[in-house]
């Protein structure tokens, strides 16, 4: 079931009318919420099976726990050690199911159109790390996470994934890709909000 | 607040996860066969020792990965973290 | 400038440029920046500041800092007021408003101080042995007691001020910023490991800060020296965090430290000020270097305002340049207190004596005492002071030889304060916390840290070091070999020199002797608890100290008994005539200082205390004026109430609707789980009680699960999308649950399936719409579907397009109607949803919520998991025999629903219950009886699980689980409520069109 439709796409935070960006006190916080999203399982001790799939999409699954691979315009991240969610760009990923249906048909795998089930709040700056602490318990410090890592972890009260996409020496500071269930988008929205201050 | 030690994601907060209980439990095969009172024993009876605990955890806010811990139901040291399919370990100087 | 009269000319850390107005019990008085309330009440010769909790004494200011019994005030008023905030801690800030508690009608004239002549009357225990026979008339005495006893009021309104948490991590957190931290931090700082310095106080420095440093030196300099180049340094290093104003209050499992930020209690404040943050520390190493607490000495009328602790009349001479009095004794068994008589004396505070309890008494400290001209009385003690709102006069006698009573003549000393000291027990607590085991030190006569039982180690003070400069090295050493463990081995520092005076042994004194037969010596201040009290309580057979404690009151005020807690325990001992480490020591529990109800719930306060889900339709909503009901977490919308109507009138409504016309639900918070794998169909048949291998593609089925004890866990509709792929259905409460149900057998039981299990909740926005013209809204929407009967049955699928927009469309029914659930990705949600709703109007299309979907399943009798189940109930209780397949195979819960427990056939069943009264409603969960009696108890033989009024069967319907139930049809039974007895008659639970005949329409 792909999502090519005439009719109009809704943000979850559709009801703020559009002040989705917050700028403040060295932070920068914005919603993203139409990056193509697929959550794709696999064995990923069967070497046959990655070369398969780097076929397909051109990128190499990380193996390493909470960690992501990226060949632009994809991402990979590593979310179990048989499950990762491919990003991509916006409105691409039905391209991306079928490319990695057509590669797995012949083995026992997974590959699941999961762009709408989560948005994506982008937060970045130098106070995006002391931000995040407010509300989770992963050490963030850059000794601890830094570019490329990846976390499924609690936000305040959210179950979200964290993915940190840019160096702390770029110049607009870390960028962080938090990806939060759509359900619960108001709900993160509004804690990151006050949290800000 | 326990760490619990994910085999997958490393130290993590408990509120991550989900505790399982008593570990190494086998569902009896041929249920049709098994008397009520073993089935029962199945069902129902846990230990609930004092010291060595052999216990299966979920990382559910992460990876969703079981595994199992053996923790001390004294001190909640956790002395060892094993796959699901994996026997128990032996603690060295410690009897379960 | 305002006078005040007892600030000393110079000296101390306040700036005496500025000054600062505040008011206690509403008069107006001057202190200065850096004072905290209680220097300032001191510097202004108040001393009386409260009354004691049980004989509404009067009591004055006793300490220094945290562990204060008795200076307890009212800060504040209105909504932003504190009670029990300890005077020695508050920061003095402009316009500070502070009162006393627990007295009546003013501090200087408590009329509930007629307790204290009655105190004969009032021993330990009082309460229990009076008022606890008999027991009913507890609940009149009780009101009568709190009100006599209270400390302190609760705001009267909203807290105004914003409170915030963060989680914070560190190689090295090291609490407390006296000498022993300071330099832990330091050697940890350079070592290159990321710190976190801790300290309760506005200024760093600990002990440091009242050390005026002329009899120190400290490598080349003073104490002061040390300690500001100490600071300059620690805020050079970008891997260390000085944390001042934060008292670490707990100490859990896994290095996890809870601290207690105020961030902003010292300024007079405006709403929506940030007050507080609580942080919540992971340290891979911890340092305590919490200090010591100076004990009291357990005499005769030790209680006077004007009496205080020798260390904290050190600290109020040297640190805030405030006299405690001007004429002054000191009273002591160790050397410490000789240092508060010398600073005192510098000061120009009369110092008349030094009382010692020691007979030997030639250490360099009281040798520099006598060198001052201070006079010494070795071997001698206080019988009792004299003074109603101030001390005014001590009486000293000479210790007999055996030193345990007193001999010759009454010496009386006029002063207006008493400095005392017994002792120093080290601050223990939080390595107690840390489940750490503590040793007795005979010598000391106090507790210190014994083995630790995780990664922490305790510096200076809280380790028993008397001398700076064992503090110093220790801290240093601690700091290094911390970094060490975490793998951090940058630059290496070296502790200071340090030139001190050497300290003469202590001699533990538990009960100064006095010529004075039951004279009160008191050991808790705050709860008024005398060493006779505690003599009684071992008498009377309290053996352990954590009885004695309870029965006494002993250590459980606000202070925790901070100063008196070894007394106590030295004195049950003796009673006992046993070691002081055999009667043990009562647990250390969090928080070491109170911690504010606002830091505790941080930012999770308002529209923030719980997630809200929220529906992609869920603004449409919200717009139409929904109430909304909460499920788990999401808000659904309940009934949209039209014009005027009642709830009642507008689900009416709705039902009637959704079976005459076309309803439209929101369905979204179905729980969804994409299924896939060659051995899927294997798995279902393994998790739902009926068979999954032969239904075909494109074709639905409805499934119970059961929990592997029989009991029904949830339901739902699956799809079969592909010969190894399902998309499952859950209630909306189970959806998370469900899954990981899902997960945990497959990686857990059989590892040897390949099923893959995806939860696809959020992915799809799910709209129902039922009804007879449920077939023509569609229709008019899905050009491109087939949706006549015969090619679209109940109980399958299509995919197509519908309103524009690619859909899975489900011909399923949850309502006996015709139905159809129209799945499209969430962001098109809202799209379809409007489409439906503009497209239905000419159907005369009725929204319906939450309430409406109850009422019409339960006029077709289907049960709700978690409604009609509730854990205890088998699907054969539900007489749903029908939907297990006893030939498949195994399946979870199979093997429990033949166990002897679940085939009684007196089990509680599945039934429909009428009652006479066609226009009454049962009360959800009301107790159904067959023999009315006068009163409770009566024999219960179910309860309703659901009751509505049915507007299309034009009378209430209830379901019920009552024992036996299928065999009682027809049977009357009673539902007895308070006011009167409803009679029910037993019906099958399906009320509505029993034959299923609409479902083909």
């Amino acid at each position: 079931m792909g999502s090519g439709s005439m009719a109009d796409a809704r943000s979850p935070l559709a009801h703020l009318d559009g002040a989705t960006v917050i700028e403040r006190d060295g932070v920068r916080l914005a919603e993203n919420p139409d990056a193509g999203k697929v959550n794709l399982r696999g064995d990923a001790g069967d070497a046959v099976w990655l070369a398969a799939i780097q076929a397909a999409v051109e990128i190499d699954l990380p193996q390493a726990p909470n960690t992501s691979t990226e060949t632009p315009p994809l991402s990979a991240l590593w979310l179990a050690p048989d499950e990762w969610m491919l990003v991509c760009a916006d409105g691409s990923e039905g391209d991306v199911v079928a490319s990695l249906e057509g590669a797995v048909a012949e083995f026992h795998a997974s590959v699941v159109d999961v762009t709408d089930a989560r948005t994506v709040f982008r937060l970045s700056g130098a106070g995006a790390r002391n931000l995040l602490a407010k509300g989770c318990a992963l050490d963030l410090h850059p000794r601890a996470f830094g570019l490329g890592d990846v976390a499924q972890t609690m936000l305040a009260k959210a179950a979200v994934i964290l993915h940190q996409t840019t160096d702390d020496a770029d110049e607009a500071g870390p960028v962080f890709d938090i990806y939060v269930p759509r359900s619960f988008a108001d709900y993160l929205w509004s804690w990151l909000t006050d949290a800000i201050g | 607040m326990l760490l619990i030690p994910c085999p997958w994601c490393g130290e993590r907060d408990v509120h991550e996860f989900h505790c399982g209980g008593e570990a190494h439990i086998t569902r009896p095969a041929g249920a049709d066969t098994i008397d009520d009172a073993a089935w029962a024993d199945y069902l129902f009876m846990r230990q609930n020792p004092k010291g060595l605990y052999y216990e299966r955890w979920n990382h559910a806010h992460g990876c969703r990965k079981w595994f199992h811990v053996v923790r001390d139901t004294v001190s909640d040291q956790i002395l060892a973290v094993y796959q699901m399919d994996e026997a128990p370990p032996d603690i060295p100087g410690r009897s379960s | 400038m305002r006078r005040q009269r007892f600030r000393l000319p110079d000296g101390g850390r306040v700036d005496r440029a500025a000054e600062v107005a505040f008011s206690f019990n509403g008069r107006r008085y001057f202190g200065h920046k850096g004072d905290t309330l209680a220097s300032a009440l001191l510097a202004n010769g108040v001393h009386l500041v409260g009354r004691s909790f049980k004989y509404h004494r009067p009591r004055g200011i006793f300490g220094s800092g945290s562990e204060e019994p008795n200076a307890l005030v009212q800060l504040g008023a209105g909504p932003r007021t504190d009670p029990n905030m300890r005077a020695t801690t508050v920061e003095l800030f402009e316009g500070l408003r502070a009162t006393s508690q627990n007295c009546w009608p003013s501090l200087r004239f408590d009329l509930r101080g007629i307790n204290d002549r009655f105190s004969a009357l009032l021993p330990a225990g009082f309460y229990y042995k009076t008022f606890m026979r008999p027991a009913r008339l507890w609940m009149f005495y009780e009101k009568h007691i709190r009100k006599a006893a209270g400390l302190g009021r609760a705001p009267d309104g909203c807290d105004p001020d914003r409170y915030e948490q963060t989680h914070a991590h560190c190689d090295v957190l090291v609490i407390g910023a006296g000498p022993a931290g300071l330099a832990a931090a330091q050697a940890a700082g350079a070592a290159g490991a990321r710190v976190i310095l801790a300290d309760e106080q506005a200024e760093l420095g600990g002990s440091l800060l009242s050390e005026p440093g002329r009899h120190i030196q400290v490598g080349d300099g003073t104490p002061a020296d040390w300690l500001g180049a100490t600071l300059a340094g620690l805020a050079g290093m970008d891997e260390v965090t000085l944390l001042p104003r934060t008292t670490a209050f707990g100490y859990y499992a896994d290095n996890f430290v809870g601290l207690l930020e105020r961030v902003g209690d010292h300024l007079p404040g405006d709403d929506g000020m940030l007050r507080q943050r609580l942080w919540k520390v992971r340290a891979k190493q911890v340092i305590l270097a919490t200090g010591a607490i100076e004990r009291s000495l357990v005499f005769a009328e030790n209680d006077r305002p004007g009496i205080m602790l020798a260390g904290a009349a050190r600290t109020y001479v040297n640190r805030y340049g405030v006299a405690p009095g001007s004429r002054t004794v000191v009273f002591t068994n160790n050397d410490s207190a000789y240092a508060a008589a010398l600073d005192m004396a510098a000061a120009g505070v009369g110092v008349e004596a030094v009382v010692d309890l020691r007979n030997q008494v030639e250490g360099d400290w009281p040798r520099l005492a006598r060198e001052a001209g201070i006079p010494v009385m070795q071997g001698h003690t206080i019988t009792g002071t004299r003074g109603r709102h101030r001390v005014s006069a001590v009486s000293v006698m000479r210790l007999n030889d055996a030193g345990d009573g007193v001999a010759g003549d009454v010496r009386q000393l006029k002063c207006d304060s008493v400095a005392m000291s017994g002792g120093w027990s080290p601050a223990v607590h939080l390595f107690s916390q840390a489940r750490g085991a503590l040793t007795f030190d005979e010598q000391e006569g106090t507790f210190r840290p014994g083995e630790a039982m995780q990664a922490v180690r305790s510096v200076g003070a809280c380790d028993d070091a008397a001398r700076l400069a064992d503090c110093l090295s220790a801290g240093v050493e601690a700091g290094r070999s911390a970094a060490l463990d975490v793998g951090c081995d940058g630059a290496q520092i070296a502790a200071p020199a340090v030139g001190e005076p050497a300290l003469g042994p202590m001699q533990p004194a538990w009960r100064a002797p006095s010529d004075r037969k039951g004279v009160r010596m008191f050991v808790d201040f705050q709860n008024d608890v005398t060493a006779k009290d505690l003599d009684l309580a071992v008498r009377e057979g309290y053996h352990s100290i954590e009885h004695v404690k309870r029965y006494t009151t002993t250590g459980m005020g606000t202070d925790q008994g901070k100063t008196g807690n070894v007394n106590a325990l030295a004195i049950v001992a003796q009673q006992l005539g046993a070691e002081i480490p055999a009667v043990g020591v009562t647990t250390f529990r969090a928080p070491y200082t109170p911690v504010t109800f606002g830091a505790i719930t941080g930012s999770h306060v308002r529209g923030l205390f719980d997630p809200v889900r929220r529906t992609p339709m869920h603004d449409w909503h919200v717009e139409q004026g929904a109430k909304f009901e909460d499920v788990g977490q999401w808000k659904r919308a309940w009934y949209y109430p039209r014009g005027e109507e009642t709830m009642r009138q507008a689900v009416d409504r709705e039902v009637k609707a959704a079976r005459d016309g076309v309803g439209i639900l929101d369905y979204s918070t179905l729980g969804k789980i994409d299924i896939r794998g060659p051995d899927a169909a294997e798995f279902l048949n393994r998790v739902y009680t009926n068979g999954w291998k032969k239904l075909g593609v494109g074709r639905c089925r409805y499934g119970v699960m059961l929990r592997d004890d029989g009991m029904v866990m949830d339901d739902g509709v699956t799809t079969r999308l592909g010969e190894n792929h399902f998309l499952m259905t859950t209630t909306t409460g189970n959806a998370a649950s469900v899954l990981s149900w899902l997960e945990e057998w497959l990686q857990t039981e059989w590892p040897d399936l390949k099923v893959y299990c995806t939860s696809v909740t959020e992915q799809y926005a799910t709209v129902s719409i039922c009804g007879p013209k449920a077939r023509d809204l569609l229709a008019g929407l899905a050009p491109d579907m087939t949706l006549d009967p015969q090619n679209f049955r109940h109980m399958s699928m299509q995919e197509g397009t519908v309103a524009g927009i690619a859909a899975r469309v489900l011909r399923v029914s949850f309502t006996g109607e015709v139905g159809f659930e129209i799945n499209v990705p969430s962001r098109y949600g809202r799209a379809l949803w409007d489409a439906l709703i503009a497209e239905g109007e000419l159907h005369g299309i009725t929204p319906y919520g939450t309430e409406a979907m109850h009422v019409l399943r339960a006029e077709k009798g289907f049960f709700i998991a978690g409604q009609e189940s509730d854990g205890t109930v088998t699907p054969l209780d539900l007489g749903m025999d029908w939907i297990v397949n006893w030939t498949k195979g195994d399946f979870i819960g199979r093997r429990s629903l033949s166990r002897s427990d679940t085939v009684r056939d007196d089990r509680k069943q599945l039934v429909g219950l009428f009652t006479s009264d066609p226009e009454t409603v049962l009360d959800e969960g009301t107790q159904i009886v067959a023999t009315v009696k006068d009163k409770p108890p009566m024999d219960m033989i179910g309860h309703v699980t659901s009751s509505y009024y049915s507007p299309n069967l034009g009378r209430s319907i209830a379901m019920a689980m009552i024992q036996g139930g299928r065999g009682r049809k027809g049977e009357t039974l009673y539902a007895p409520m308070p006011d009167k007895v409803i009679e029910v008659t037993v019906t099958d639970p399906i009320f509505f069109d029993p034959d299923g005949q609409r479902l083909n329409g």
